[in-house]
């Protein structure tokens, strides 16, 4: 049982405390309004009228440790950087990376995937993959969140869509474009 | 022979541009309150609000948003249950929207203009219980709300209804009341003649509005009044957190039409507050001459420029009300039907009497108003 506060007769007459409360939001009317004139009228774009971020112009920060979009590193030739060891395919939990291994033109090099689809479908963004790459292969920092398909097929990112993808700045603001769904 | 009949088609044309600008005042002000209800929630609660409508790029603070919710309300499916009272389902909504209209209809907007020989008084209809059709004609606006509710066959829309009802007359009551209180003080049931009388002044400074001779008229009426617009905090007959009420059943333009009469009664409500306790068309120190300040401060203006005062601060007190009764619905919470009920009945409707009480015992020693 909880013990109900007392109301006083200020606040069962109501009458008062809704005029200070008229008080309040007309005070953020009017601050903001003054805020909104001096953003855009007098062009102070350091003073801001509300904590809008106004989402496809705008982005909020975003940290440099959150997961994002999968892109593969490309070694200085352009060719994926990874050997095909298969860990991340290993630790999966969701089962959402297929590897096909072949021989990499570079006898120093033993392997390099054929292919190598993620199914994002089917990912869980746990960051496995990252954690179990033995050559720093694969990176989750593109900074893009935005993804969607009209089909599961459309989900499944091949090898050549995963390493056009550059890491987002340091703010977080995706470098690659935001990939947009075929229809 | 020609005289009489061009005299009658002057009439009729001077009755028609009337109801056109106060049609045209009701209208406009209902629809540019969809904008502000949006923007001013909005820069309340430190947010933007829609902006998104352009049109070739142009945005205009979102202003185009009511032209894109018109198209939207107007494309969209018109559903009727299957089980519903088609007649009274379909007119239901212009019951509602028709006479929230209408009821602005004896809100003066202006003094007396004097245009080629005649003096036409500016108000769309000039009615001596003028206070009284404004007061039946919100009453009666509740019909389209009861039989929304009740042709829907929908028992959530009923209980929206009746609500509806119950409200009404909880709220309609202290509306009656409180204007008791300024029509004993102004001595007249007719608004043009109440605006008249609230431009006499005290000590030739302070000018005798309805807001000093009646506050407490002022502030129950403007409760029953936002009651009566049937919005946030007294939204009981929708009560969308609870019973979604009235308009359940109703989509496209009919419930446009529904939010639309809501909208047009908040500027009726607005309307007949700046008539009764704001002075009206009233400027402080206005007179058919001009301004005439207290200390023998005297600018002479010329008619036309008068009455177009008087009309913009009419329409500015009007604006004004909207805002503020705009700002009361984004700051209170919304009460519970018993709230509500008890907060009619036992704290309105007692208070109304008592001060209309209070009136007539101060209006008494002076031998009536």
């Amino acid at each position: 049982m909880t013990d109900r506060p007392k109301i006083g007769l200020r606040q069962r007459v109501y009458l008062v405390e809704v005029l200070i409360g008229l008080g309040v939001t007309a005070r953020h009317f009017f601050g903001n309004l003054g805020r909104h004139a001096a953003h855009s009228i007098l062009r102070r774009k350091d003073v801001r009228g509300a904590v809008t971020i106004q989402y496809p112009e705008e982005r909020r920060p975003y940290s440099p440790r959150l997961r994002s979009l999968h892109r593969l590193v490309r070694r200085e030739d352009g060719s994926p950087r990874c050997v095909a060891c298969m860990m991340c395919e290993t630790v999966c939990p969701a089962h959402c990376i297929y590897i096909m291994a072949s021989e990499h033109p570079n006898p120093d090099i033993e392997k390099m995937p054929a292919r190598f689809d993620i199914d994002l479908g089917k990912c869980v963004f746990c960051g496995f993959c990252v954690e179990a790459c033995p050559e720093d292969a694969i990176r989750m920092d593109t900074g893009i969140l935005e993804f969607s398909a009209y089909s599961r097929e459309g989900m499944i990112y091949t090898m050549d869509k995963l390493l056009a993808l550059e890491p987002a700045d340091e703010t977080g603001r995706p470098r690659s474009p935001v990939p947009l769904p075929a229809r | 022979m020609n005289e009489p009949s061009t005299g009658l088609a002057a009439d009729l044309g001077i009755a028609f541009a009337k109801v056109a600008f106060a049609m045209l005042v009701v209208l406009n002000f209902g629809g540019i309150l969809t904008w502000v209800e949006r923007k001013q929630s909005a820069i309340m609660q430190d947010r933007i609000g829609a902006n998104r409508a352009s049109i070739f790029g142009l945005r205009l603070f979102g202003l185009f948003h009511p032209l894109a919710d018109a198209i939207k309300m107007l494309t969209k499916e018109e559903f009727t249950p299957a089980r519903a009272d088609r007649f009274l389902f379909g007119i239901a909504p212009f019951l509602s929207l028709f006479f929230a209209l209408v009821a602005f209809a004896t809100v003066p907007f202006g003094d007396v203009l004097r245009l080629g020989g005649r003096e036409i008084s500016l108000q769309a209809v000039e009615l001596n219980v003028g206070i009284l059709y404004v007061f039946a004609m919100l009453s009666l606006g509740v019909y389209g709300v009861v039989l929304a509710g009740w042709a829907s066959a929908n028992n959530y829309a009923l209980l929206g209804g009746q609500r509806a009802a119950a409200l009404m007359i909880s709220s309609e009551i202290a509306i009656g009341a409180s204007i008791m209180g300024v029509a004993l003080v102004y001595g007249s049931l007719d608004m043009q003649t109440i605006v008249r009388g609230q431009g006499v002044y005290w000590f030739d400074l302070v000018p005798k509005w309805g807001i000093l001779t009646q506050p407490l008229g002022f502030v129950l009426f403007l409760t029953a009044g936002i009651a009566a617009t049937k919005r946030i905090p007294f939204d009981l007959p929708e009560s969308e957190s609870e019973i979604v009420g009235y308009f359940v059943e109703y989509s496209g333009m009919r419930f446009g039409m529904f939010m639309m009469a809501d909208f047009v009664e908040t500027v009726v409500i607005a309307g007949m507050t700046t008539a009764l306790f704001l002075g009206g068309w009233q400027v402080p120190f206005l007179f058919p001459e001009g301004f005439n300040f207290p200390g023998d401060l005297a600018i002479p203006l010329p008619h036309l420029a008068v009455v177009a005062l008087q009309v913009g601060a009419f329409l500015t007190k009007v604006a004004f009300m909207c805002w503020f009764m705009m700002l009361i619905r984004w700051t209170l919470p919304r009460f519970r039907y018993d709230q509500a009920m008890r907060l009619g009945w036992l704290g309105l409707f007692p208070l109304s009497i008592l001060n209309v009480v209070l009136t007539g015992l101060v209006l008494l020693p002076r031998g009536g108003s």
